[in-house]
């Protein structure tokens, strides 16, 4: 029995996230191979044969794998589905729109968002926006499986010696087209796979407020991130979002400012190594996940946390 | 073009689950129950595209026991034409879901199909992507902005790195983001209206759908707590604490 992880990647590097669903992949009582679709990526393989434990890289090179379309992409999984036991990858927004698709067309269930591996078959995931716990079995012969990233460590990227093979592409479905994208820029570390994340609430109050969040963000070489509450008031974009319908976040330090902390935003950082909160409701919820909490209000607290961690 | 609504019966999101005491499950009894938060954001989407002139009649779709009539008027006191009951009092897991709604589209036969990208209460995120999977149909996930173009459907994602704009061929279905509308609130008048509009009702069976469950539950469980911390009395002691303590800048 072999697994096959479906690497993501954007055609010139390795997305980090591959190398934790590599990890739950590296579980299972098997080895593992990877799947790297793309145009041009030779970059991409070359990188995921150096990824510790790998047997072989397959390579499907074509323009219509440039951009990870699931109306591509899943029927090519599925061509090459016959020879594993289980297929992974991480639960990035790629990884959520194809796993499902894939599941479907083999007529088999998927486990969603696993942080944990009992056995071949069975699987620990969370519901309820975290809340619970469960632990479910798979009847189906083909485990498919999207891994979500905070639940395992990532694997290192160099020492294994794995053998690059190239694949047969299927054909273009001629279903969708990619057309664009806008991503931020930014300086400043990705959410995912920040060591230090602070992020803002609506008690901001606008989207101009946000600025002081940057500031603190900015000093301690952060990322930053934001509650569904203030996503949904349009103070920021909702890459930001981190809860049960956004990111999900285990940084070592998660800095939560003017959030409430809502179920739902619990649900995306309460696996931070060391929580803080500063809010000017002392029952907020919040406080009660967090290590450290300051009570008071942030407009005057967090300038006053920027002079202080300048010194 | 018609559309497809699919609203799930989903535990209220300002509740909070818990397990069940011998572990079987989660705790539904006497919990509040309301549509899918993404589901309403989906129902007002088709709503819209209706009120543009662009989407003919809105069916809408929910499969589970009795009280999913409920969800099914609540959509159409938001403003759709009629609903499709499949009723279950069995758990549907998401495959299973995907093959009654596929079951539904073959009736049907609409030209955009919109589901919530995901429940809030198993979190699975897969019913919209495994239904394109079935019918072999073009997907547009996590949604914020969807345009009918002819016979194509503009799309632009909430995807990790910001937004992708992709087009697609119709008929398609689109799974709603946070941000594709801020769903409406439904007006008294139009939850009487709602009670007249015809809602049919089907069993798994009858659409010819083995709705067996895949995955097994083993058991369900809190997850291990956060211990509690302290309050800090200013942002001295925060940083002697982070610094000193906590080791962490």
């Amino acid at each position: 029995m072999t697994a096959l992880v479906i690497a993501e990647h954007n055609n010139q590097s390795l997305n980090a996230a591959t190398l934790n669903a590599v990890a739950a992949a590296s579980q299972l009582s098997g080895g593992f191979d990877l799947l790297i679709a793309g145009h041009n990526c030779g970059a991409v393989a070359d990188a995921a044969a150096q990824v510790a434990g790998v047997g072989k890289v397959l390579v499907a090179d074509a323009p219509h794998y440039a951009h990870a379309l699931a109306e591509n992409l899943a029927p090519l999984v599925v061509s090459l589905a016959g020879n594993y036991t289980h297929l992974l990858t991480a639960s990035t927004t790629n990884g959520k729109n194809v796993m499902p698709r894939v599941a479907a067309m083999l007529d088999v269930a998927q486990l969603s968002d696993i942080i944990g591996v009992v056995s071949d078959d069975t699987f620990v995931r969370p519901i309820y926006a975290g809340n619970v716990l469960s632990t479910v079995q798979s009847t189906d012969g083909i485990k498919v499986i999207t891994v979500r990233t905070t639940g395992f460590d990532a694997v290192a990227a160099t020492g294994g010696a794995g053998t690059i093979e190239a694949v047969a592409a299927q054909a273009d479905a001629g279903l969708s087209t990619f057309v664009g994208e806008e991503l931020t820029k930014s300086s400043r570390p990705e959410l995912a796979a920040a060591d230090i994340i602070v992020s803002g609430g609506r008690g901001l109050g606008s989207a101009e407020n946000f600025a002081i969040i940057e500031k603190l963000a900015d000093l301690l070489g952060a990322a930053v991130g934001a509650s569904r509450a203030a996503v949904d008031a349009g103070y920021v974009p909702n890459d930001y979002q981190v809860g049960q319908t956004g990111k999900c976040v285990a940084p070592t330090l998660y800095i939560a400012v003017g959030i409430s902390g809502a179920i739902q935003h619990l649900a995306g950082m309460k696996d931070s190594k060391v929580i803080v909160a500063i809010n000017k409701d002392e029952e907020a919820p919040i406080f009660q996940v967090a290590d450290y909490g300051l009570v008071g209000d942030l407009f005057k607290e967090v300038p006053a946390l920027c002079e202080a961690l300048a010194k | 073009m018609k559309i497809l609504v699919a609203v799930k019966r989903a535990i209220d999101y300002n509740v909070k689950a818990r397990p069940k005491a011998d572990g079987s499950g989660v705790e539904l009894a006497n919990v509040k129950m309301s549509m899918n938060p993404f589901d309403e954001i989906a129902v007002e989407e088709a709503i819209r595209l209706q009120e543009a002139g662009k989407a003919g009649e809105i069916v809408a779709v929910s499969i589970g026991p009795a009280a999913c009539q409920e969800t099914l008027r609540t959509a159409m006191a938001m403003g759709a034409d009629r609903g499709v009951l499949v009723q279950s009092d069995d758990e549907v897991q998401p495959l299973a879901v995907a093959k009654l709604l596929k079951a539904i589209v073959d009736r049907e036969q609409p030209g955009l199909v919109i589901c919530g990208k995901q429940a809030i209460d198993d979190d699975s995120n897969q019913t919209g992507q495994m239904l394109a999977g079935l019918l072999g149909w073009a997907q547009g996930t996590f949604a914020c902005n969807v345009t009918p173009e002819g016979d194509t459907l503009a799309v632009k994602r909430e995807v990790d790195g910001g937004l992708q704009s992709i087009t697609l061929k119709l008929p398609a279905v689109v799974t709603a983001d946070l941000r594709l509308n801020e769903p409406r609130y439904v007006k008294l008048p139009n939850i009487m209206k709602a009670k007249k509009k015809p809602l049919d009702t089907f069993a798994p069976a009858d659409l010819g759908v083995d709705i067996t469950p895949r995955l097994k539950t083993v058991k369900v469980a809190e997850p291990a707590a956060r211990a509690g911390g302290v309050k800090v009395a200013d942002v001295q002691e925060l940083v002697a604490k982070l610094r000193n303590e906590a080791k962490v800048i």
